[in-house]
């Protein structure tokens, strides 16, 4: 029988009780239990990034962290992303850019580039591109992604106009 | 995935009884990029998940000048490169942090847990090697000590035995006119596995030029991490030259036992195997004058 085992964290800002076997990835605790279906399975093998979360500031594929690793961690889904009913300017650059097609990466994107400009405010492409290379689209050939995380930077960093965008951030 | 049971000890005591007890059934977790997705595909099966990230000396994290760095074996990629006194001491250590995997993988994924994976084509194995990186292991019956090029013994496989478990790295002082690199040829730009790789360190005499020590490593090219000893018998008293560098790769190409499989063939594995341990030997001289 499985041995289900208490878990708290903290969860976008707010406690959060639990119980969940040993097995569960953090990515099934969030979706199967919690019923936060944000973040989603693209491969459950830490390559694409579709199910990124922010650990303890870093962000990480929850399908290779356990559940009952994050105990007493806090834990940053997409759901936590706006903030009083209020796009942050990531999502809103997204929007404007039309950077999402079917949308399954985008979770993990906005996930992975507010880790971005969290740690570097003002990231030029190829900064973008190498910190996002975790984060794999099917739909958009990444273009407008790029555009719209650092149209963003530009908002969040206070620059008034975003870095250029060069075909593949290569000289 | 298969049940299991999941533990996480918080001293190293509490780690050595329950692997003392449990250890054959038992996989030690520390970042879990490679063991959760093992686990998942049923390529390793144990019955007790370790977590050990709650183990003080696994995590600790420190240099000085004396001693030099010590590094637990769960200590996360990212910790390791945005630390600024280790970035410029240990460059060639920096090198595979930031190549491994994404940001993602790198805020989880140790050099420890890249040692006890046991991948021939480990990144983190070759700076490790030529950087002299000893292993501090712990078991039922005490600890022990080993250089790292000695961890690995085939593909997968370490000396570990199935009650030990690896505390930390520790990596002498960088001597003065010293430096290393690792670099490695993938596909793509990123993500990939190295489809060879090279890691050189060499110490220079006062005179910025005569090799006073000098090692070199090659990943992805044998079934473990390589330490290319007639490379370094070929550099070492000699003075540093594009012609020396190019025996030394030589003698790289003769040592690389490489396999022909999905990422490469056995020639290209053996004719990389040259360029980059040519490549890294310039990168390695650039540091040790300074001049990167």
């Amino acid at each position: 029988m499985a041995k289900n085992t208490q878990l708290s964290f903290v969860l976008n800002g707010e406690e959060v009780q639990l119980l969940c076997e040993p097995r569960h990835s953090l990515l099934e605790v969030l979706r199967d239990i919690l019923g936060l279906t944000g973040s989603k399975e693209g491969c459950n093998n830490g390559n694409c990034g579709a199910c990124n979360v922010i650990l303890d500031g870093k962000v990480v594929n929850s399908c290779c962290v356990f559940g009952l690793e994050v105990q007493d961690r806090e834990v940053t889904t997409i759901e936590g992303v706006a903030t009083n009913g209020e796009l942050h300017p990531l999502q809103q650059k997204f929007l404007e850019h039309a950077a999402l097609q079917c949308g399954i990466c985008t979770p993990g994107f906005i996930v992975a580039a507010k880790a971005l400009l969290e740690s570097n405010p003002r990231p030029t492409e190829a900064d973008a591109r190498l910190w996002l290379a975790g984060n794999l689209c099917r739909c958009t050939g990444y273009d407008k992604i790029i555009r719209a995380v650092l149209d963003a930077a530009a908002v969040t960093s206070g620059e008034v106009t975003p870095v250029e965008v060069t075909a593949g951030g290569r000289k | 995935m298969k049940e299991i049971e999941f533990e996480a000890p918080q001293t190293l005591t509490e780690a050595v009884a329950l692997l003392r007890e449990r250890g054959k059934d038992a996989r030690v977790l520390a970042g879990g990029t490679d063991l959760i997705v093992q686990l998942r595909e049923g390529k390793r099966e144990p019955d007790v998940v370790v977590d050990v990230k709650g183990i003080p000396e696994l995590y600790n994290f420190s240099y000085d000048a004396t001693s030099g760095l010590l590094l637990g074996a769960a200590v996360p990629c990212s910790r390791v490169y945005n630390d600024p006194v280790v970035c410029e001491r240990y460059p060639g250590l920096i090198d595979a942090a930031s190549l491994i995997g994404s940001i993602q993988i790198q805020n989880r994924a140790s050099f420890g847990g890249n040692l006890c994976n046991g991948s021939p084509a480990a990144d983190g194995v070759p700076p490790l090697i030529v950087l002299s990186a000893v292993c501090r292991i712990a078991g039922p019956n005490g600890e022990r000590e080993l250089p790292a090029e000695e961890f690995i013994t085939g593909p997968g496989k370490t000396v570990l035995e199935p009650q030990e478990i690896l505390v930390s790295l520790r990596l002498p002082p960088p001597p003065e006119r010293s430096g290393a690199q690792y670099l490695r040829f993938i596909p793509r730009n990123e993500m990939d596995i190295a489809v060879a790789g090279a890691a050189s360190y060499l110490e220079l005499d006062e005179d910025g030029k005569t090799i006073r020590a000098a090692r070199v490593s090659l990943a992805a090219v044998a079934p473990t991490p390589l330490l290319v000893s007639e490379a370094a018998e070929a550099l070492i008293g000699k003075p540093a030259s594009e012609d020396l560098f190019e025996v030394a790769a030589e003698a790289a190409r003769k040592a690389a036992r490489p396999i022909t499989d999905m990422r490469g063939t056995e020639w290209q594995r053996r004719h990389l195997a040259g360029v980059l341990v040519r490549r890294t030997l310039q990168g390695a001289l650039a540091r040790a004058r300074g001049t990167e």
